[in-house]
């Protein structure tokens, strides 16, 4: 965008709001202990539980649950972003890097910022999963690889932070971590030979603290799980949100894949690729890690942050972080004085990768037949999108159960090529028509699935099934409720948090890839999710078209929706 | 906002207010934009044809470079007085093969140059870099989707989702030098947004 013009196009662009704007500043003390009304943060808490202690709407009343207002975005691809709420100020974001201030009871736009992107940009991945917010200011990471600070007031842009050269493959689509005056942003590119790294940079200047390869250079540590040159291109994106545990200032983060995607050609264990890492915010250092996988050869990418939880296991309270790995095993592990200890691991969807898994370490070790290489095809389950993709799972403490979405009955084929690297160019050693989904037998039952596990029993309580596959990330309610879309029938959902009965169905615009929150304003509550199929969830649809002999109609579009009990005024 | 929201948004003001104020500012609307540097220029007519600087050996290439039944080759435009390759806008990755003059339908040859043709190398689907190439049909394929096109016939679409050709880049030759003769014969890219 013309810097010059920026004052008139925004005037003129945004639709002037009936009432002054107020708005109430982020502290850090207000993330680290949000009020109950509001969800300020990617996943509401630090502890990346997405649970909303309201009660409201519950189990008692949820059919009776309606659409209160909804608004069109203008965009198509996949609305994956959160509504943040702070004291009745809405900010979404969409895809092309949109964000819409919104008041939350009415649905009246307070301003819109639209983001000028360049003609020549080439990313794999046209989404947003949210923005964030710090004292009066809006930041987002976008796909041209800025950080924009906005004013939350008046959508203003404040500064604009070149974070790396989109030219090179770099793009951002995570929501930011906002911790102590610092906002960190991690990148996308592990299909384009990037470098991954997470950067922090100071809220008020935009000025860069400090970055953290996620791949170590020669000398580092680390740098031993890499053979020659292999380390520049390595891939081992950071693309969702980290958690954060502050009693010790460090935040978790997981990591992607290591590229290219064929193993053989990257020997080594490749750290830090599909792990979790421990950050210090204050300056950035690695103090702990563990490799869920290593030398990944599946495109297991294991970027969704670890949940934050304390439960029982094996007759102690442990601090511990949960991860629902797209390799289709349940990650417990452990928050202690030494770093990340291993607790436990269980297949959620049928694996043949996995031979066995060190009872000490977590380590496993592969069936080599299962080994994608260059070369041959190899097939394995569950398929490169994983047991379960990038939809976080939700955590209540009310149940102390874990509900995670996931993809059974699924696995894939892949052939791999060499490959060279071309900047900003596709880096991944299978050419997307050798990459194959095809169904297990089962798959005629269901593929689509919402798990419950009991993670004090350290077992699966309950699963609810759908023939679609699923790409719904999940919120839990105080309510007793869990809520969830993403399968291809458009519907957005309400659960029984005990059982997994389905209490309630509203049937949207699109299939809802959404991340759905819960807000309160004047004590009635409310429930808002965007619906917008896209990206992966319309490639994966496509592929199972293809294996099934079927063509399903999503249709594309954003629409936020915000629901609510009827008969009070909003 | 695009820049053709830009301005389709400030005519529309221009219009409506007949305000000076507005009409200064609309006037402004191309001068506030930074005429982009050389390497961001889309191909200008005499530029040279060159690999780019990440390639192994980045050199001009020349019309006895581009051999018959070779696979194409990637290039970029350069400016002949400055010697800047035009490598920071993505879009102006460019196919050059060299097929046997009597295999090119008319509209074609009239753009090619001693049987040798030019196409945007940014497949028209999704934006991809059309990296591969089928030697016995030869034809251009796309990784991405398979999109495969035809260059002795206007890159036309013979397989894949791909909604139109890649657009052709006229080309001359002068002096034994291989030059643009022209702009893209349609717009560059692919047919959704980032």
């Amino acid at each position: 965008m013309h810097r010059l013009l920026l004052p008139f196009l925004l005037v003129t662009a945004a639709v002037p709001a009936a009432e002054p704007a107020t708005y109430t500043p982020i502290t850090a003390q207000r993330l680290e202990q949000p009020e109950p009304g509001n969800w300020l943060m990617y996943r509401r808490t630090y502890d990346s539980q997405g649970y909303s202690p309201l009660d409201q709407i519950n189990a008692g009343n949820v059919e009776k649950l309606v659409p209160l207002w909804t608004i069109s975005t203008g965009m198509e691809e996949a609305h994956q972003a959160p509504p943040l709420v702070n004291d009745g100020m809405m900010f979404i974001s969409t895809p092309r890097n949109q964000v819409l201030a919104i008041d939350a009871r009415t649905g009246n736009i307070r301003w819109r910022y639209r983001r000028e992107l360049p003609e020549d940009l080439f990313q794999l991945h046209p989404t947003n999963r949210g923005v964030a917010l710090f004292g009066d200011r809006v930041y987002i990471a976008t796909v041209d690889a800025f950080l924009v600070a906005l004013d939350a007031k008046t959508g203003e842009v404040l500064w604009e932070q070149q974070v790396e050269d989109y030219l090179n493959g770099y793009y951002m689509t995570l929501a930011p971590l906002v911790v102590d005056g610092k906002v960190m942003v991690g990148t996308s590119g592990g299909e384009l030979g990037v470098r991954g790294f997470i950067q922090a940079f100071d809220a008020d200047s935009g000025k860069s603290l400090w970055k953290t390869f996620t791949v170590p250079a020669p000398g580092e540590p680390g740098s031993e799980t890499w053979k020659g040159d292999t380390w520049k291109h390595g891939g081992v994106p950071v693309w969702m949100t980290g958690s954060y545990d502050p009693a010790t200032k460090l935040s978790y983060w997981g990591t992607g894949n290591a590229g290219p995607w064929m193993a053989d050609v990257r020997p080594g264990d490749n750290l830090y690729a599909t792990s979790v890492i421990a950050v210090d915010v204050n300056t950035g250092a690695i103090k702990s890690h563990h490799q869920y996988h290593w030398n990944d050869a599946w495109d297991w990418d294991e970027v969704v942050a670890p949940i934050l939880v304390d439960f029982k296991h094996d007759g102690r309270m442990v601090k511990g972080l949960i991860h629902e790995g797209r390799s289709g095993y349940l990650w417990m592990l452990e928050r202690t004085d030494k770093g990340i200890g291993y607790l436990d691991a269980k297949p959620f969807v049928k694996q043949n990768v996995f031979t066995s898994i060190d009872a000490k370490t977590g380590r496993p070790s592969y069936d080599p037949v299962r080994i994608p290489h260059t070369g041959k095809r190899v097939e394995f389950c569950p398929s490169f999108w994983g047991g379960k993709d990038w939809p976080p799972s939700a955590y209540s403490p009310q149940t102390g159960y874990l509900y995670l979405p996931a993809n059974e009955n699924l696995c894939s084929a892949l052939t791999g090529e060499p490959v060279k690297y071309v900047p900003g160019q596709l880096y991944m050693g299978v050419p997307i028509p050798k990459m194959e989904v095809f169904p297990t037998p089962e798959a005629k039952d269901h593929i689509g699935e919402l798990q419950a596990w009991d993670l004090a029993a350290g077992k699966k309580v309950w699963t609810t099934t759908f023939k679609s596959h699923n790409w719904g990330p999940v919120l839990a309610t105080g309510g007793g409720l869990v809520f969830s879309g993403g399968t291809n029938d458009r519907n957005f959902r309400a659960f029984d948090a005990k059982t997994g009965k389905i209490l309630w169905q509203q049937r949207t615009n699109s299939g809802v890839v959404g991340i759905p929150v819960s807000y309160a304003i004047d004590g009635k509550q409310y429930i808002a999710v965007q619906s917008g199929w896209g990206v992966d969830a319309q490639r994966k649809q496509d592929f199972l078209d293809k294996a099934f002999g079927t063509k399903t109609n999503v249709p594309q579009g954003g629409v936020l929706w915000v629901f609510g009990l009827p008969g009070t005024t909003h | 906002m695009s820049g053709a929201d830009d301005i389709r948004f400030c005519a529309a003001r221009r219009r409506a207010l007949e305000n000076l104020a507005g009409v200064a500012l609309c006037v402004a609307l191309p001068a506030a934009e930074a005429a982009p540097p050389p390497a961001k220029l889309p191909p200008q007519v005499g530029d040279l044809l060159a690999t780019p600087s990440w390639d192994e050996q980045p050199r001009v290439i020349g019309p006895a470079d581009v051999k018959a039944g070779a696979a194409p080759i990637t290039v970029f435009p350069q400016d002949p007085t400055s010697g800047v390759t035009r490598e920071k806008l993505r879009l102006n990755q460019i196919l050059l093969v060299r097929l046997d003059p009597k295999a090119l339908d008319s509209a074609t040859a009239a753009l090619s140059a001693e049987g040798i043709v030019a196409y945007a190398g940014t497949c028209t689907h999704t934006g991809c870099g059309v990296t591969d190439w089928n030697a016995q049909s030869r034809h251009f394929i796309c990784p991405c989707h398979s999109s495969e096109f035809d260059p002795a016939k206007g890159a036309v679409r013979v397989a894949g989702p791909a909604p139109r050709p890649l657009p052709a880049l006229p080309l001359k030759i002068e002096d034994g030098k291989l030059l643009v003769a022209g702009g893209f014969s349609a717009r560059v890219g692919g047919a959704k947004p980032a």
